[in-house]
């Protein structure tokens, strides 16, 4: 597919001429795939790839540059009891704790996200957005998580929206960029795979559902029809495009759920931190108490993990 | 001057193409055949696809002219030999059921509250094409053909009694009844009902009007072939001024159950 | 890369006795007509020695539901329903046993025993028992009365909720029962007749009498039976009709489908996907309605083809007790039978056949979820009814063209439409000649939804307000 030209007519055209989605159907197939049973082997592999695909995240007013280099060094070292546990894929903080994880994470291999772009609203100038990126990456960010304007979206600016990704594309350089679609705040489904198209077009290496900042986060429906648009984009276009699913997934049960749904509809290629991510603080904890109970044979208790 | 009472077929009135006749009460009257049958149910099925997408209103008018045209030739009906008190009901018989065209969606269909997000609704359709062997009576004639065809169906009567039949067909080609929603034929039923009984083409068949024990259920058995809807012989005599019911008009009708999700 | 390890359920929830009797007048007896085994289809294990009821037995069967009738029909329909909520409620309490009982003795997967089987089962005895004390107001009349003794029919696709169509409405209009379930699925159906036990029903009341072809026809064609009612195929229906031919017995019958999956250019693809495997492989492919004969809009076939086949890839074929496994056993060898004889004469007569890879194991009856493409009207496989994981691929061009092709059947059971713009579903819908149409979704059931056929489909609805009229004088 070639878009060589984002006047907003002709994204138009092409966004509402995705295929539409079906709310039931959509989400009887995610409550499927939510019923398949993950035990003993396959359960221990999926933790600790889930665990791989961590973006752990602190996203407060009350973040201090102390409690971010507790939770990056909790990232490289998630149970400092248990060595064979792998670290985790990011830490994701507000551009001003950038430069106190960095410290902690440069060379590491673990990533260093920041959210930017007036986040969690969008609501500032495009200038004021492009700052915003410019200095989080120049502070050490490899990551810039954008968050869309859902209000421009849902009124049909879609080239504004386009193009404000382009920018902050352009702003990132080497960074990769996540793209919040916000999907809690657009509604309906087929705005999900409207704005993840939207999202991809533009230049998006991930696509991630929410700040967390709204009641409505990532949802199991929402993440499948976000892979199902990177499945076809990527079928189009040849470009592979990763998802991150953020805010709401506090347990292992969850994420091994999501696992499941990338393994049997956007495929195994997707399988991977490089291709997804799961936007979490809880999550973590969770998933290592379910790995102790796997190595040990006992159940863990919550005393025994770091909360931060 | 004495007629000739001919077939109804397709909103024509053809001889029998047996070119045969048969005497009653010294009218000439048409004995129909098996391809005379045949000629009828592929009339009855050009008619039924327009007849039954004809909107409720417009059958319900349809029906009413007929009972105007009837009362208009009351004298017609009496000089074979109809007692008056059976042509009035016979008109209040098509005014009843002219006026259930669009009540009888909603008395027989239904909302479904399914444990789900779905839209859900049953409704009934016309089964298609149905094969009638009428009563003697005229009342009981009026009593089989309105209810099926008032619901869209279209029929093949095979008359009891032939000159009121054809007396019949003459009042609905000039009604506004489509030809080939209603086909008479008159002539001997043990010998073209199994005819009809086996068509694969028919939908539904009306034995009300069969007396004989042994042909209604070797008609019925025969009906079993491709499994259409049999209404059968009534054990006892029936009262056709009793108050009809709906049932003539479920006999021939089928349940469409329609799911829709919802959602957004 | 991701692999799932194995699931299974145990198989030690549910005790199955070595042998069963018949289950007449409150309490199980032997036959002296002899017996025969049913045998678990995944494994070829036999499960259990059935009784096979012979024409003495079902005349004592019938006798004992005569004499029930009085009694019964003459409580008070709030008494009734009394017994049909309990009865729903033994059967929600004790599901876990009746789902792997029916995987078992059927071969479909757990995970619809247990998600869809028996969910549906007790909801339709809970819906059948609300009606009980308010048929005065379901529109047959002032005083509707029972017909007497129903003799019951059913098949081996759905043991035990067709056992549920049957039972819960006759017993809610105040008639009594003779049952026979399906030869190659007994079990659940005397797991029942414990159940009735348990719930108290008196005596004769309901009956259950096991055996094959020849127990179904001594059953339908006894004298002192009132209502016939039969769910399986259109040969045996058509049989079925001959034999009540010139008796009273009123009849309902639900019989075979080709049921058209018709998936128009602006659908919701990925839905859609969903719904014609869901149409097609649900249950084996072992559904009267089954969406057998995919009609695609020829615009978006290849689209949809390359969909539909990357989807059944991930499809689990396998032992029916792990819950991981979409499609279970084939039921029965001579089914398997069925289902390869008319597979092979879809590539005989030229059409592609498609399967994705998947190992089937050595024991049992199995059979890989296949699809045919470059189907036309004419072939075998598109016009009879395979019973089985075998989907027709068909394409049209005009709306008009698809209701054509999809009516161009005998049957007329169900049909899917799958669309984003609601005018044409309605009128698409208005136009097929089918009992249940299913928009942008398939396979959908509920004790609310009348369900039945148009031509040799059958007659009669079960299911909702309608599904009364065939119990009510």
């Amino acid at each position: 597919m070639t878009v060589t030209t984002p006047a907003g007519l002709d994204l138009r055209s092409l966004l509402h001429g995705l295929p539409g989605v079906d709310k039931v159907g959509l989400e009887s197939r995610a409550a499927a795939l939510g019923t398949r049973s993950v035990k003993t082997t396959a359960k221990a592999a999926a933790i600790d790839l889930a665990i791989r695909m961590v973006d752990l995240t602190t996203l407060e007013g009350a973040d201090t540059p102390g409690k971010v280099q507790a939770l990056a060094a909790k990232a490289l070292r998630p149970d400092p009891a248990d060595a064979s546990c792998p670290p985790v894929a990011a830490v994701c903080v507000y551009p001003a704790m950038v430069p106190p994880a960095a410290e902690v994470l440069a060379g590491s291999g673990v990533h260093l996200a920041s959210v930017a772009t007036a986040f969690p609203s969008g609501q500032a100038p495009l200038d004021v957005k492009l700052a915003d990126t410019r200095d989080a990456v120049a502070a050490g960010a490899d990551e810039i998580d954008m968050v869309i304007s859902r209000g421009e979206f849902l009124a049909g600016h879609y080239d504004k929206v386009f193009e404000e990704i382009v920018a902050v594309k352009e702003a990132c350089g080497a960074a990769h960029l996540k793209v919040i679609l916000e999907t809690g705040e657009l509604g309906t489904y087929d705005n999900v795979r409207r704005a993840s198209w939207l999202a991809m077009l533009a230049g998006a290496d991930f696509i991630k559902t929410s700040t967390g900042k709204v009641p409505l986060a990532a949802t199991l429906p929402v993440t499948l029809v976000m892979l199902e648009a990177v499945r076809d984009f990527r079928a189009k276009t040849g470009r592979q495009v990763g998802v991150k699913p953020a805010g709401g997934i506090r347990t292992t049960k969850d994420a091994v759920k999501y696992l499941v749904m990338i393994h049997e509809t956007a495929g195994d290629d997707w399988l991977d931190p490089d291709w997804f991510r799961f936007g979490a603080s809880s999550l973590l904890n969770d998933l290592l108490m379910q790995r102790t109970k796997l190595t040990t044979g006992h159940y863990a208790g919550p005393d025994y993990f770091t909360l931060d | 001057m004495r007629k000739t009472y001919k077939l109804f077929i397709g909103g024509a009135f053809p001889r029998s193409e047996s070119g045969r006749t048969y005497l009653v009460d010294g009218d000439n009257v048409a004995l129909a055949s098996r391809k005379d049958a045949r000629d009828a149910v592929t009339a009855a099925r050009k008619a039924q696809p327009k007849w039954a997408a004809a909107t409720a209103y417009n059958r319900g008018q349809v029906l009413y002219r007929v009972a105007e045209m009837l009362e208009a030739r009351r004298a017609e009906f009496a000089a074979v030999g109809v007692p008056a008190a059976e042509v009035d009901a016979a008109v209040d018989r098509w005014v009843w059921y002219a006026g259930w065209s669009d009540k009888i969606t909603q008395v027989h269909g239904s909302a479904n509250p399914v444990a789900g997000p779905y839209f859900n609704i049953s409704a009934p359709e016309p089964t298609g094409v149905v094969a009638v062997v009428a009563p003697a009576s005229f009342l009981g004639l009026v009593s089989v053909v309105a209810p099926a065809i008032v619901t869209g169906n279209t029929v093949v009567v095979l008359a009891g009694a032939p000159q009121a039949a054809i007396t019949l067909a003459e009042v609905l080609a000039t009604s506004d009844v489509p030809g080939g929603v209603v086909n008479l034929l008159t002539g001997d039923p043990a010998e073209t009902a199994p005819w009809l009984a086996s068509h694969d083409d028919v939908n539904g068949l009306d034995l009300t009007g069969v007396s004989d024990t042994a042909l209604a259920t070797e008609l019925e058995r025969t009906a079993a072939g491709s499994l259409k809807r049999v209404r059968r012989p009534a054990g006892t005599e029936i009262d056709f001024f009793a108050d009809p019911g709906v049932k003539a008009m479920t006999a021939f009708l089928e349940i469409k159950t329609v799911w829709h999700t919802k959602g957004f | 890369m991701f692999e799932y390890a194995p699931a299974p359920e145990s198989r030690s929830v549910v005790d199955i006795a070595g042998s069963y009797g018949l289950f007449i007048d409150g309490s199980f007896r032997e036959s002296a007509a002899g017996s025969f085994k049913t045998v678990n289809p995944a494994t070829e294990e036999v499960l259990a020695e059935v009784a096979s009821a012979g024409v003495e037995e079902i005349d004592l069967a019938v006798a004992a539901a005569r004499r029930a009738f009085g009694p019964w029909s003459a409580l008070p329909g709030s008494e009734r329903a009394k017994y049909l909520f309990r009865i729903a409620r033994i059967i929600q309490e004790r599901s876990r046993e009746l789902a792997v009982l029916e995987s078992l003795d059927n071969g479909k997967p757990i995970k619809e025993s247990r998600d869809v089987d028996l969910p549906l089962v007790a909801a339709h005895f809970f819906h059948y028992a609300g009606w009980a004390d308010k048929l005065k107001y379901a529109g047959f009349g002032a005083d509707p009365r029972p017909l007497g003794v129903a003799a019951q029919v059913i098949p081996w696709n759905f043991p035990l909720l067709m056992l549920a169509w049957k039972v819960a409405p006759a017993l809610a209009t105040g008639n009594t029962v003779v049952l026979k379930p399906a030869e190659t699925t007994p079990l659940s159906a005397l797991f029942f007749a414990d159940i009735c036990r348990q719930a108290d029903l008196p005596p004769g009341v309901v009956n259950i009498v096991t055996g094959a072809g020849d127990t179904g026809r001594a059953l339908v064609e006894h004298p002192g039976v009132d209502k016939v009612a039969f769910t399986g195929s259109t040969e045996v229906g058509r049989q079925i009709a001959r034999s009540v031919a010139g008796t009273r017995k009123r009849l309902t019958l639900e019989l075979g489908g080709k049921a058209a999956n018709i998936v128009f250019d602006d659908a919701p693809i990925d839905q859609a996907v969903e719904g014609i495997v869901n149409g097609i492989f649900f249950n084996q492919g072992h559904v009267c309605c089954a969406g057998s004969r995919l009609l695609v809009q020829e615009s978006i076939r290849d689209e949809l083809l390359e969909s539909l086949k990357r989807r059944m890839a991930t499809l689990r074929v396998g032992d029916p007790l792990d819950k991981n496994t979409d499609i279970g056993a084939i039921n029965s060898a001579e089914q398997l039978d069925r289902i390869r004889t008319l597979a092979d004469a879809g590539s005989a007569e030229g059409a592609e056949r498609w399967s994705p890879p998947c190992e089937l194991p050595g024991q049992g009856f199995w059979f890989a979820p296949t699809i045919f493409t470059g189907v036309t009207q004419a072939h075998r496989i598109a016009r009879e009814e395979i019973f089985g994981p075998v989907l027709s691929v068909l394409t049209f061009r005009t709306p008009a063209e698809a209701i054509e092709k999809a009516n161009n059947t005998p049957y007329g059971l169900s049909a899917g439409i799958w669309s984003d713009k609601g005018s044409l579903i309605l009128a698409v819908a208005d136009q097929l000649r089918a009992g249940v149409v299913w928009a942008n979704t398939f396979n959908k059931f509920d004790p609310a939804s009348p369900f039945g056929g148009y031509k040799e489909s059958g007659y009669g609805r079960e299911g909702g307000r309608h599904g009364l009229e065939a119990y009510l004088a």
